[in-house]
């Protein structure tokens, strides 16, 4: 079949053969009152020329700050053969194959990306990809609900200390599917979650536990004890992790006792550039005993009829062309091309490569922090244990400063005070392998000098 | 040609039922349904303890390229569930009608049975297939 649109001559000749008059007439038993007609809000099209114009003048807006912002999306290093590499046209699709057995070379990548995720979060089990964290930590809830056949009540506990986006995905996601998500307190002193606060919990039917490592604010949680409690409550644990930080942090396998059952996160720290949010790709991992429970494509290796070495997709019928209603999940097609950035990246640095990119962000921030808290007015929040982020509080409102700062090419930090009130004037900071020591002395200079124009609350 | 035992009944969905004789029955498919089904790698069960309703979706055979239901035939509560599946879904290639039962259930009346399909019914509805 050639990949030619219809001419207006095969669409006649297609309504003829199924005596239809036009196309129009194939929609109409979806209720007028349920369609739309005109797109407002879309303006008319425009020509290669002018679509190059346009956006060349809104990366002009963007400009190159110097970025302190974290918050889910890390500006690290990108070797520059990452995305020569996977931009050849033998890479270049977000696509799995459909006829995915003879692309050996696109099963191969992806059986080697799900090889290197598993050995990162020291889990059985890797997908293919995920759409990126937030649908991940949906798609893991969801799975967990399917996995954990002891409870019936499909309930979730998640910190509040989890990034405030991917609560919010998660709820969007499953709460037309009977899922209760409930959202756990942190102690207000170290801003972690504490088993000794869930005792109310203790004894009631709880599907799974959502633990986020480093959590929003940076913070180290006590992944062991949780994952122990929540074991002990016949819940599953749902790590959400970021994979940088495993090169330092204990495995999610290795959580506790048992090790959590469903591992996930964002692979954005892995090549992936932060291009005004995406596209990322997800990353989604688990206990074997779980693997006939989760979404997404599953590359395994095989022996061909000769002997010889295949790679060949897994357990289908767990996927919506074979199970089709009853399907694990609607994914098939996933962030292949960005999967690709995250393998590749993750073999050229290396377990030790990584390890240095792990350790130079916990280095700049704590220079960062050390800078920005020797201004007046500017405290850490919480003590602690902090991978590359860290939350600073300020004497007063975060987003004329944050305005100003952009005024000098600084983006400054994420304002946390929409998103936990209770903090007041709160700012997430994040300074990766990319920020030198002079980027983190020209911010502390223009915050130094911001901070003595806008006025104290 | 397949074969169907005619000491027990079927369901049109091609899961057998026989009467244990203590107020259980025993569960499987039939072997016209798994040598549709082919080779089976995976059987998940329904959990002990677990009500059916009659026509529920209990249980998952799953071969290399399909995943099939199996439909309780009766309604009742499952007192059993043939663990051996689990390591060796391929019983219920070899031994449909004996090692490869699925589940036992104490059916909540007797009234569901006289429903099912003797085999000699059953047969012609598995060949008109």
């Amino acid at each position: 079949m050639p990949f030619i649109p219809h001419t207006s001559a095969d669409v006649r000749t297609m309504l003829e053969a199924i005596g239809v008059p036009n196309i129009e007439t194939l929609f109409e038993e979806i209720p007028s009152a349920l369609r739309i007609g005109a797109l407002e809000g879309v303006p008319s099209a425009l020509n290669e020329l002018q679509v190059l114009q346009l956006m060349s003048a809104r990366a002009r807006e963007d400009g190159r700050p110097l970025c302190f912002i974290g918050a889910g999306a890390y500006d690290h290093f990108i070797p520059s053969a990452v995305w020569s590499l996977i931009t050849r046209g033998e890479f270049y699709s977000a696509y799995t194959p459909y006829q995915a057995e003879a692309s050996q070379g696109t099963l191969q990548s992806i059986y080697e990306f799900q090889s290197m995720i598993t050995a990162l979060t020291g889990m059985a089990v890797s997908n293919a990809s995920m759409y990126e964290g937030a649908t991940a930590v949906a798609e893991a809830c969801l799975m967990a609900v399917r996995a954990n056949r002891k409870s019936k009540s499909a309930r979730i506990l998640i910190p509040r200390s989890m990034h405030p986006h991917y609560r919010a995905v998660a709820r969007a996601t499953t709460a037309n599917q009977g899922l209760v998500l409930e959202e756990l307190p942190f102690a207000r002193a170290s801003g972690q979650t504490l088993a000794e606060t869930l005792k109310s919990y203790e004894g009631s039917d709880i599907t799974a536990l959502v633990i986020q490592q480093p959590n929003f604010f940076g913070v180290l949680e006590e992944v062991d004890e949780l994952t122990d409690w929540a074991h002990a409550q016949g819940a599953l644990v749902i790590a959400a992790i970021n994979p940088t930080s495993l090169a330092l942090l204990k495995p999610p396998g290795q959580w506790g006792a048992k090790g959590a059952d469903i591992a996930i996160g964002d692979g954005q720290p892995l090549g992936c550039p932060l291009s005004s949010g995406g596209p990322y790709f997800g990353f989604m991992t688990a206990r074997m005993e779980h693997v006939r429970q989760m979404p997404g494509r599953i590359v395994g290796r095989t022996v061909d009829l000769d002997g010889r070495r295949g790679f060949t997709l897994t357990l289908q019928a767990r996927e919506q062309h074979i199970r089709r209603g009853k399907a694990t999940s609607n994914i098939c097609t996933n962030q292949g091309l960005l999967m690709m950035a995250g393998t590749v990246y993750m073999a050229l640095l290396g377990a030790q490569g990584l390890e240095h990119v792990a350790t130079a962000c916990m280095s700049r921030t704590a220079e960062l922090v050390a800078a920005l808290t020797a201004l007046p007015g500017v405290r850490p929040m919480f003590g602690g244990a902090h991978f590359h982020e860290t939350v600073l509080r300020l004497d007063r409102p975060v987003a004329p400063i944050l305005e100003a700062l952009a005024a000098r090419n600084i983006e400054g930090g994420f304002d946390l005070s929409p998103y936990y009130p209770e903090f007041g004037p709160s700012l997430l900071v994040c300074a990766t392998e990319s920020r030198t020591s002079a980027d983190i002395s020209a911010y502390a200079l223009a915050l130094g000098d911001v901070l003595k124009n806008v006025r104290a609350a | 040609m397949s074969n169907a035992p005619a000491d027990r009944r079927y369901a049109r969905s091609h899961e057998w039922v026989r009467d244990l004789g203590d107020g259980t029955v025993e569960i499987g498919i039939s072997d016209h349904a798994q040598s549709s089904l082919g080779d089976l790698v995976f059987v998940e069960v329904p959990e002990t303890g677990r009500t059916l309703a009659a026509g529920e979706a209990c249980a998952v055979v799953e071969s290399v390229k399909a995943a099939s239901d199996i439909y309780s035939p009766l309604s009742g509560t499952v007192v059993a569930v043939n663990e051996q599946l689990a390591s060796a879904p391929e019983l219920i290639n070899q031994q449909p009608y004996e090692a490869g039962w699925i589940f036992r259930l104490r059916p909540a009346d007797g009234a569901g049975v006289a429903a099912l399909l003797d085999a000699k019914a059953y047969l012609a509805v598995a060949d008109s297939e």
